[in-house]
């Protein structure tokens, strides 16, 4: 990316307040009027190990966490010896010259050291052991040349009016930090404009509960996963204003139970999860296709098998999610491709599931619902389509018939309390009525016709839930070298990769990104490979689970496959560099 | 009741044959828990009973209500969920003992130390019918099943001493061969404003030769003649610890209401979203988006 920006980077112990650092760092950024990307490198632990922030900012939007910084704040000396010698050209190295020592290291050429007493500095202010990141934050402030006020208004919000001593201890802080970089060498230079335009900072979990909530949903039920957590703790957040109960509960299996009841008695609800919790709900996500009962499930990925890399991203449970449940049942598969579409894939992902009767699954990852990014605003105007209800008129009661068969699949919901329209919803295979035929009436070959009618009737509404679902994107130029296959958060770095090799070396290259994984569009994908020159399939997990799925749906196999299982999230780079090499 | 009339017996009824073996303890609970609804005169449409897996687990056909007949062992978290979504419901849970007390015993243990405002009736015929006669739960010691042709090595569960422990705030013991009482303790469980067990003997003529009716006849008695207080908790756990126990004594069976507390809030009486009435009846969506965007900025 040859725009300008500034990428920093923050290390140090778990429990050091690297991440509360770079989140206040992310926040000044965005209230200077700069997009910005952050991306948490942690381990499954609360003290100790390593773990770091990058934030990255830039006048224009910005695709992906970057790669080497400008700027490093150490809060310990492995975060020096690990991280210092990344700096590029010119940057700067923040430091406490008490604690830690770059003798040594390798370091790029002009990268200024500027070690200070920052422990001893921050004492002045607060007893805090915290409070030396604050000073080392104002100094990185005056490197990237933003304003101090800026950082007291962002202050004043994380820790509101009520601690008001504490905002106070910390912009004193910031301004001794920012000093001691005006008095030593002063900014950077990056020349970055900063508009002053604030945009919305946001993580992917968070979009994705803003979504469910303004879609209407009233119910979630969630068991404490990493990455999916944060849903659940947004939501509880505002749960008692909304109306909206937010049950912690005893394991998935509860989870997704409770969630798929809640949806039978007629609220939005929704449960999320990561791939073990999501492993527990198969059988019940199943259940919600057999019973016709609405429920979002929200899967954010990390990086397996087994409990895997706990921290660490992947796009390896799309098997999961097509496969979840034994049996056939219609289910729809959204997967979001940024912030932005978090919250307006999460919103549109209720009507789906309500207007056909079925469960709904979005997938994230760690990479997209753990970063923060920048977003211009929602639109709010989400349209609450609740489908096809008995109370709605033009449904007898004495006829009344649950699962009646129809064209759709699709038959209209009565809800518990409704006088006369009283049914059994049965995970038994069962008729229009919902009566079972599982037991005295299996085999008998007028039943044996209804099972299949049955089976037909609730598979028709794949048919609906593509019509109503997306095809895939073809981004970047029209006519190209070579296209690029995604699907979810692998849409930034991607596109930045694409840009990066249409910049450097005059390539065109394209990519063909999916939101809308399940029902796939097969028609649309076959039309758009058949222009395309060569293509290759870029996804986070080993087997290609995504490009499977595609040569299974329309016989077409990518030329080349790009897979990442490391844990990391893709970078611009690598995929230029694999998109050089296949093209030699 | 709708429109002032008396809702009769029948009302309750579906059209639909049970599928029991004849002579099946599960009759009884049927028609007890009808007669239950009847005396409470509760509209069908505003009830929900939800089963689990199992042939008890299929009393849901068999009522006129609203039914949801789930998987093994997730009857309880499903009816938590629409109890919580529709508090105005009468929610029912009912299953057998492999589905409550076996492969769902998690959520029973939750679901009672949450003290929902649901009733569990679970139909105890101590064997796994529907699969043909394996050992349950709550099968005694040295029982001789199809998985256990040396008898069965492990302590039963009780379900009543682990209700005692778990929270739960009405805790009932019945009996198949006795079809009154049932129909009483089933009426004062839905009448009860918190978690209702109600563990029912109900005997498995087919697979279960050992726990018949015969059986418990001569070992049954009644907690309420013997002047149990049920508000005293300490005195519930000795009762409940006569059977099934550590010891392996099994001359005395209590059947009636083993303890009830009715000063303990329920669940959805401390649930802040569910002060302004049933989430069903809450408007959705947002009438102030962006202010919730403010800690965004």
């Amino acid at each position: 990316m040859s725009q300008k920006e500034l990428v920093f980077r923050i290390g140090g112990a778990a429990g050091d307040g690297s991440a509360s650092t770079a989140e206040s760092l992310a926040k000044v950024c965005t209230r200077s009027g700069l997009y910005v990307f952050t991306y948490t490198s942690y381990q499954s632990v609360i003290r100790g190990g390593h773990s770091w922030v990058q934030v990255r900012a830039a006048e224009e939007p910005v695709l992906s966490q970057g790669e080497r910084p400008q700027v490093l704040i150490c809060l310990n000396q492995p975060t020096a010896d690990i991280h210092a010698p990344q700096v590029r050209e010119n940057g700067a190295i923040i430091y406490d010259s008490d604690t830690i020592k770059l003798d040594g290291l390798r370091l790029a050429e002009g990268v200024r050291k500027i070690g200070f007493p920052l422990g001893r500095l921050a004492r002045e202010f607060s007893n805090n052991a915290l409070m030396k990141n604050t000073v080392a934050l104002g100094a990185a402030v005056r490197l990237f040349d933003m304003d101090l006020a800026v950082v007291e208004s962002a202050f004043a919000t994380v820790w509101g009016d009520k601690k008001r001593e504490i905002v106070d201890a910390n912009v004193k802080a910031a301004a001794a930090g920012y000093k001691y970089v005006e008095e030593n060498g002063g900014s950077l230079n990056l020349g970055l404009r900063h508009s002053g335009k604030a945009r919305l900072l946001i993580t992917g979990n968070q979009a994705i509960a803003l979504g469910a909530l303004a879609a209407g949903c009233k119910f979630l039920a969630q068991y404490p996963m990493t990455p999916a957590s944060s849903i659940m703790h947004w939501m509880a957040d505002h749960a008692p204003k909304h109306g909206v109960v937010v049950k912690q509960v005893e394991d998935e299996l509860a989870a997704i139970n409770m969630a798929i009841g809640a949806g039978f008695a007629g609220v939005r609800s929704m449960t999320a999860t990561s791939g073990g919790g999501f492993s527990l709900m198969v059988e019940g996500i199943g259940q919600g296709g057999m019973v016709e009962a609405p429920v979002v499930a929200v899967l954010a990925q990390r990086a397996g098998p087994s409990t895997g890399l706990p921290t660490k991203t992947e796009q390896g449970d799309l098997n999961l999610a097509l496969g979840a449940g034994q049996g056939d049942w219609p289910r729809a598969i959204l997967a979001p491709r940024n912030t932005d579409e978090c919250f307006r894939l999460t919103a549109e992902a209720f009507n789906l599931a309500e207007v056909y009767q079925t469960p709904v699954i979005v997938m994230s990852d760690l990479y997209l619902s753990e970063g923060y990014r920048t977003v211009e605003g929602f639109d709010f105007n989400v349209p609450i389509i609740r489908g096809l209800l008995a109370a709605d008129g033009g449904t007898a009661k004495d006829k009344y018939l649950r699962y009646k068969i129809t064209e759709s699949g699709v038959s209209p919901r009565a809800l518990p309390g409704q006088p006369g329209f009283q049914f059994d919803a049965g995970t038994d295979e069962h008729d229009e009525k919902g009566e079972l035929i599982s037991d005295v009436l299996a085999g008998i070959p007028e039943w044996v016709e209804i099972r299949k009618q049955m089976m037909d009737k609730r598979m028709r509404k794949l048919d609906g839930l593509r019509r109503d679902t997306k095809g895939p994107e073809l981004w970047g130029p029209e006519k190209a070298d070579i296209t690029l296959i995604s699907w979810g958060s692998t849409q930034g770095p991607l596109r930045e990769a694409i840009l990066d090799l249409q910049e450097a070396d005059g390539l065109p290259v394209n990519s063909l990104e999916y939101a809308y994984l399940f029902p796939f569009h097969a028609d649309e994908t076959t039309a758009a490979l058949k222009r395309a020159k060569r293509t290759m399939s870029v996804e986070g997990n080993f087997t290609g689970q995504f490009s499977r799925l595609l040569t299974a749906e329309t016989g077409i196999r990518p030329d080349h496959f790009f897979g990442k299982y490391d844990g990391e999230p893709f970078y611009p780079s690598e995929i230029a560099a694999k998109v050089r090499e296949v093209l030699g | 009741m709708s429109d002032g009339k008396t809702i009769e017996l029948q009302e309750y009824k579906s059209e639909i044959k049970p599928t029991w073996c004849p002579g099946c303890g599960d009759f009884a609970v049927l028609s007890g828990l009808q007669k239950a609804l009847q005396v409470l005169q509760i509209e069908p449409w505003n009830i929900v009973i939800v089963s689990g897996i199992g042939c008890s687990s299929n009393i849901p056909h068999f009522l006129s209500s609203y039914g949801f007949h789930s998987i093994h062992g997730r009857a309880v978290p499903v009816a938590s969920g629409i109890k919580l979504a529709n508090s105005d419901l009468t929610v029912i849970a009912a299953g057998g003992d492999g589905d409550g007390y076996g492969i769902g015993v998690g959520h029973f243990i939750h679901a009672m130390r949450r003290n929902l405002d649901i009733t569990y009736i679970v139909m105890d015929n101590q064997i796994y019918g529907l699969t043909t006669g394996q050992a349950s739960p709550t099968s005694e010691k040295g029982m001789v099943t199809k998985s256990t042709p040396e008898g069965v090595i492990e302590n039963p569960v009780n379900p009543l001493t682990l209700a005692l422990a778990s929270g739960a705030t009405y805790i009932a013991r019945g009996f198949s061969g006795d079809a009154k009482g049932l129909g009483d303790l089933f009426a004062r469980g839905i009448k009860h404003k918190g978690f209702s067990l109600i563990d029912v003997l109900s005997p498995c003529v087919t697979y279960n030769k050992i726990n018949t009716y015969d059986w418990f006849r001569q070992r049954v008695y009644s907690l309420e003649k013997e002047g149990h207080n049920p508000s005293d908790y300490l005195a519930a756990v000795a009762r409940a610890d006569e059977w099934p126990n550590l010891d392996q004594k099994r001359d005395r069976i209590g059947l009636g209401v083993f303890y009830e507390r009715n000063d303990i809030p329920t669940y959805e009486d401390l649930e802040p979203a569910l002060k302004k009435g049933p989430l069903v009846r809450q408007p959705l969506g947002l009438a102030n988006p962006e202010e919730l965007l403010e800690e965004f900025r």
